[in-house]
């Protein structure tokens, strides 16, 4: 049987995938980038790499702010940006969905899609609240782990009104209402709201959203932000079982439809080459491009930044 | 000697150069802005201006660096704060110690006065009406094939078969246009830059079609706008830019001087969503959203630089009209924060959901408009 495989490494996770021919979810797997894209992906490969001869890979999808660098190291086939991915896979979960809600890491994105076209996207601009960086930090400087961030959430009877326009100014007012002596609950509650509030009103701002509505990507496990959402909504909110790596399916669903003859996937054996990133500032024009150079064994495989070319079409004589 | 320099706007430079030139001065000639350039900017300007004017304040503290004594720069009417940008750079550079004369360009229609007394001073050499009316003709053909050899590129790009051809054959063709002398040069160097697109092998496809409106300098500085239309052609998209360099400043000077409002097609489009002028072109970005859509484009991209009201009054009336004209829209929003992998990822998503409307077949635009007449 086929098997593709599906990357998407973001800024805060890496997530590797395995599907089979019906596009159901074999092996997921989900990762800390921890600012190391290359790192995380080889992790990755490694854990999968006992189970090489179980599986088959005819294709290979990356997806991701690191989806570049991901397929060079692993050889995809399917190079896409996240916002289509998570469409893809979102629509294979839920076939009549029209809206998908998708937090990550660093971006919060919707993503409306009408008879089964995406018709129209927005991601966050220049705010990061509401993003599972911001949880996270908020859970950690509380001392809960996010695992527990949303039950919690749940608890509460009175949430509290916080201030969401911006983390700066939620991150104070969480303090100041922590110093009046409202309870923890309350304010991670109060929270919740505030993070969906700011995110209807930038990300979804002036978007129909109509059921069915998913809601994707690792703030989708916070019951909280989950609750939130169908309070603000007035509706049903659906979480998908493979919520945090839709991503990775989504790419591993784009190369399975790419209909790739021959793979250019490496083998799970790449996670034990040694590969390395190193960068420049062309000064041969005013551009003043940054030239980054990705070596295998110490050999130039990619490079990229250039934008005359110049340094692109040396690959050639590698 | 008056050693003058100006703001780095796309490829305009060149017949600006030519001009101060001619006119007798020397000329301090500004590089295209890079991450330098605007960290210099950042670090002097409010906090809160645009994009714009912390590249060109970058762009002056160089050209000042380099010895340039006069800084020309155009003014302006209207609510948009740019008309007032030159007074406010003027007086941050003079308080960093520099020493020198800002001449500010104003709109003929009100300070015809005024704009011919800061002409007179750029001109240090005794010219007759003939030396005029030869340099007048030499800097339009500039501007006009300048303007050209960009069209083409952008036509060419996305159908090229081997990649980065256009964009080399369009490096090469601003060359040719910076070398040439007289107008008897430049009309043959028109024959030149025909031949080298023509030269470049291309697909027989019908790409996506977009059209990009939005403020004037990050539509025209490939810099501040992290290189958009290289990005779509590369995507094998398209792409038209709403405003060019000749007709900028044909509306913006010379129809100004008459008193004839400029691009009245594009204003008569955006009057049922846009009856007052809210300054810089957010009229036209409306407008030209418009004209783009009953070509029979798939989508239009704003350019905006973030905090600028123009473009935030447009920005909240274009997702209206796109949807009328059943055309897809994404509105990017720039400053010195905005990172390139980031636009690179809405735009891929925007071109794949285009593609994907297309594919569904709607029918849309004005078949007598075809999307690619002119060139």
């Amino acid at each position: 049987m086929a098997h593709y495989l599906g990357i998407d490494v973001g800024s805060v996770s890496t997530n590797i995938v395995i599907i089979d021919d019906n596009g159901e979810v074999r092996e997921a797997i989900y990762l800390r980038t921890q600012g190391q894209p290359i790192k995380a992906v080889q992790e990755g490969l490694r854990m999968l790499a006992n189970k090489e001869k179980e599986y088959c890979i005819k294709g290979v999808g990356t997806t991701g702010s690191g989806r570049q660098l991901a397929a060079v190291i692993v050889g995809a086939d399917v190079v896409k940006n996240e916002i289509t991915a998570h469409a893809v896979a979102a629509q294979k979960e839920v076939p009549d969905v029209q809206t998908v809600i998708e937090i990550g890491g660093q971006d919060s994105k919707i993503i409306i899609l009408r008879d089964g076209v995406v018709t129209d996207f927005a991601m966050n601009t220049v705010c990061a609240a509401g993003t599972g960086s911001f949880l996270d930090q908020q859970a950690n400087r509380l001392g809960i782990p996010i695992e527990e961030f949303g039950s919690l959430a749940l608890k509460s009877q009175n949430p509290v009104r916080i201030a969401g326009r911006c983390a700066v100014f939620a991150e104070s007012d969480m303090i100041h209402k922590q110093q009046l002596g409202h309870k923890l609950e309350d304010i991670i509650r109060g929270l919740c709201q505030a993070l969906v509030r700011n995110y209807l009103n930038n990300v979804g701002k002036g978007k129909e959203i109509l059921p069915r509505v998913v809601f994707q990507g690792g703030v989708a496990a916070n019951l909280g932000m989950k609750a939130a959402f169908e309070e603000a909504l007035q509706m049903e909110v659906y979480v998908p079982k493979y919520h945090h790596v839709m991503g990775a399916i989504g790419a591993a669903l784009l190369a399975k439809d790419a209909g790739v003859k021959n793979t250019n996937f490496r083998g799970f054996r790449a996670s034990e080459l040694f590969f390395t990133a190193d960068s420049f500032e062309c000064r041969g024009c005013s551009n003043r491009c940054e030239v980054v150079n990705i070596k295998m064994d110490g050999k130039i495989i990619a490079r990229w930044g250039d934008r005359c070319n110049k340094w692109k079409t040396m690959e050639n004589s590698f | 000697m008056r050693k003058v320099s100006f703001p780095f706007v796309g490829t305009a430079n060149i017949p600006f150069e030519n001009l101060m030139r001619a006119f007798g001065n020397d000329v301090i000639l500004p590089s295209r802005p890079t991450k330098e350039t605007l960290s210099l900017g950042t670090k002097y300007a409010p906090e809160f201006a645009c994009l714009p004017f912390k590249i060109v304040l970058g762009t002056y503290i160089e050209v000042l660096e380099k010895g340039a004594n006069t800084l020309v720069s155009t003014g302006g009417v209207g609510p948009c704060r740019a008309g007032l940008y030159t007074a406010l750079q003027e007086k941050i550079l003079k308080s960093l110690g520099y020493e020198f004369e800002m001449i500010t360009l104003e709109p003929p229609s009100r300070y015809l006065k005024d704009l011919i007394q800061n002409i007179k001073k750029l001109i240090n050499v005794k010219l007759s009406f003939k030396d005029y009316i030869r340099i007048a003709k030499f800097i339009w053909k500039e501007l006009q094939l300048l303007d050209k050899a960009e069209k083409l590129s952008h036509k060419v790009r996305p159908l090229e078969v081997k990649k980065g051809e256009a964009s080399l054959a369009y490096k090469k063709a601003v060359d040719l246009v910076r070398e040439a002398k007289d107008l008897k040069e430049l009309l043959e160097v028109e024959r030149e830059i025909e031949n080298l697109f023509d030269k470049i092998d291309k697909k027989d496809i019908d790409p996506i079609k977009i059209g990009i409106v939005g403020e004037i300098y990050v539509l025209l500085e490939p810099s501040a706008n992290l290189e958009i239309e290289e990005m779509l052609g590369d995507l094998g998209v398209y792409a038209e830019r709403s405003m060019f360099l000749a007709g900028y400043t044909f509306y913006n000077a010379i129809m100004d001087l008459f008193r004839r409002p400029g691009e009245m097609d594009v204003k008569k489009e955006a009057m049922p969503y846009f009856k007052e002028m809210c300054g810089g072109h957010g009229r036209e970005s409306v407008g030209n959203a418009i004209i783009f859509a009953k070509r029979g484009f798939d989508g239009v991209i704003q350019l905006s630089p973030f905090t600028c009201i123009p473009e935030i009054v447009a920005k909240s009336i274009l997702p209206r009209v796109c949807e009328k004209y059943n055309i897809g829209f994404l509105p990017v929003t720039l400053d010195e924060q905005t990172g390139k992998e980031g636009l690179r990822t809405r735009i891929e998503a925007f071109v794949d959901l285009l593609s994907a409307r297309k594919k569904k077949n709607f029918i849309k635009g004005d078949a007598k408009n075809g999307a690619l007449f002119g060139y």
